[in-house]
């Protein structure tokens, strides 16, 4: 029989947190801004094919940092959720506050009962109608959600980001110039300049014809933004 | 099916399964259209004429508008024609509870594997899958609720619009000029016969389209001709390089007239 020594509760959390923010703090942060058509995610990324944004449903897209197998875990998890959801009730009933709360009891499960808590940070973002019905909900590591309202940024730098998102931001600007500050604010805790074919970038745009309202900004197209 | 096989590494499964129709078999396997029935033969609506064909930059679909069960007219504005996802389109004809079911399940498969992998399945890729799906409708096929789809696209590797058949097996054909299916495909097919020629331009390959569906319902009672009274016009789409487009009521019109006058 063995024993296990013992170690309070409190010790406990305390270690597992600082384990998981440590994980995310050695990654790259991805940004959400709301801007005039829709919603941003953004974030610097050398690989073109492994993604840290993506699609999840109609008006939801999704950003994670930290572990790629983990955050990659929790999309797929997300999309078959929401395409499971759309498909036995109705499309406009997937709603990315569900998607929020899925992703929360999921991560506290893990954080108090796993061995070793993800060490992730993801957003799920959805445009809806106008620009109230704009939401993007930031859950932690250990289930905790917040309401973000304008701009968020998360992962590595993630205090230093918003702190100089919070002195530009600006309501109602344009994806222009979204891009542009948001790439601007990415490269500014080192401070550097990041190349168009370095940043990954995803836009909800509300405007868009099509039902699904997400589209990935080609490389050709941040540069043509980042060099106007 | 599913595209998961067993090779556990360590106690964990070996890639992501990217079928839809697989998740929601393992999850709720009712919420599926049911794979096969007791008891005898039931009378339920049946989706009727439906064609492909090429023309110089991908292919057009088109479908009658008649849905019958026996000899009454069940639905008169049926759509029967659908785009499956950006860059293809799929048309059915069969017992039409079962068909549209198909076409829907079908259309969240490609959404889902697309958003999964980041990457759209090949046009080749897309018709093994709707192969599969057919198949496995087969034992309900034997009951009499057969669906037999025409499925088309624009490949984008290939850089041209591509046609397939299914018989109701499951069996998938590559035509290379046109196709139909459904109680008027016989005459449709006639009237193809004598229209289609290899590269047609966009607005002539629309009116073949139109002219084999006026001649199929002129010959076989299931399929529902136009009705310019009603406005009860065929539906005609069209796969090109651009992508999936439906044809205006105008441009129907427009063909349907052009069709009908040139016989007056």
């Amino acid at each position: 029989m063995s024993f296990m020594p013992y170690v309070s509760p409190d010790q406990l959390m305390k270690d597992r947190s600082e384990y998981a923010h440590k994980g995310i703090a050695r990654g790259r942060s991805v940004i959400g801004i709301e801007f005039r058509d829709g919603l941003l995610f953004i974030a610097e990324n050398p690989s073109a094919t492994l993604h840290k944004i993506s699609e999840i449903y109609d008006r939801i897209a999704f950003a994670g940092v930290g572990k790629y197998s983990e955050f990659e875990d929790l999309r797929i998890a997300g999309i078959r959720l929401a395409d499971f959801r759309g498909y036995s009730y109705g499309r406009e009933d997937v709603k990315a506050r569900d998607l929020a709360n899925a992703y929360s009891q999921a991560l506290s499960t893990i954080f108090t009962q796993q061995m070793k808590p993800y060490e992730v940070e993801i957003l799920v973002g959805e445009v809806d109608g106008e620009v109230e019905g704009t939401s993007i909900y930031h859950v932690l590591f250990d289930g905790s959600v917040t309401d973000e309202h304008g701009f968020v940024a998360i992962g590595g730098h993630a205090d230093d980001l918003t702190e100089n998102l919070k002195q530009r931001y600006g309501e109602g600007w344009d994806l222009e110039t979204a891009v542009r500050s948001a790439a601007e604010v990415l490269g500014s805790p080192d401070p550097r300049t990041i190349e168009a074919s370095q940043i990954e970038a995803g836009v909800l745009d509300r405007t868009q014809k099509r039902r699904r309202k997400f589209r990935r900004l080609a490389d050709q197209e941040l540069e043509s933004i980042l060099a106007g | 099916m599913t595209d998961r096989i067993e090779l556990p590494i360590s106690g964990a499964t070996f890639g992501t399964d990217l079928s839809f129709v697989e998740l929601v078999r393992r999850q709720r396997p009712e919420a599926l259209p049911p794979t096969a029935a007791g008891g005898g033969a039931i009378e339920m609506p049946h989706g009727t004429t439906v064609l492909g064909l090429r023309f110089a930059d991908g292919i057009v679909m088109a479908g009658d508008r008649r849905a019958t069960a026996g000899y009454l007219v069940a639905d008169p504005k049926m759509q029967k024609v659908f785009a499956a996802d950006d860059f293809s389109a799929i048309a059915i004809a069969g017992a039409a509870g079962q068909a549209v079911e198909t076409v829907r399940l079908f259309q969240l498969e490609l959404e889902h594997y697309e958003k999964l992998t980041g990457d759209r399945l090949s046009l080749e890729g897309k018709a093994n899958r709707l192969a599969q799906m057919i198949r496995a409708n087969f034992p309900l096929a034997l009951q009499g609720l057969v669906v037999v789809p025409l499925f088309g696209g624009f490949d984008e590797a290939k850089n041209e619009g591509r046609l397939f058949f299914y018989d109701a097996t499951g069996g998938r054909w590559e035509e290379q000029d046109y196709q139909a299916t459904g109680s008027g495909a016989q005459s449709a097919k006639n009237s193809l016969k004598k229209t289609w020629r290899p590269g047609l331009d966009h607005a002539t390959a629309v009116r073949v389209a139109v002219e084999a569906l006026i001649d199929a319902a002129e010959d076989d009672v299931a399929t529902g001709g136009p009705d310019l009274v009603r406005g009860i016009l065929p539906n005609v789409l069209t796969v090109n390089a651009q992508g999936a487009t439906e044809a205006g009521d105008e441009e129907v019109r427009g063909a349907v007239t052009a069709v009908l006058e040139a016989r007056s």
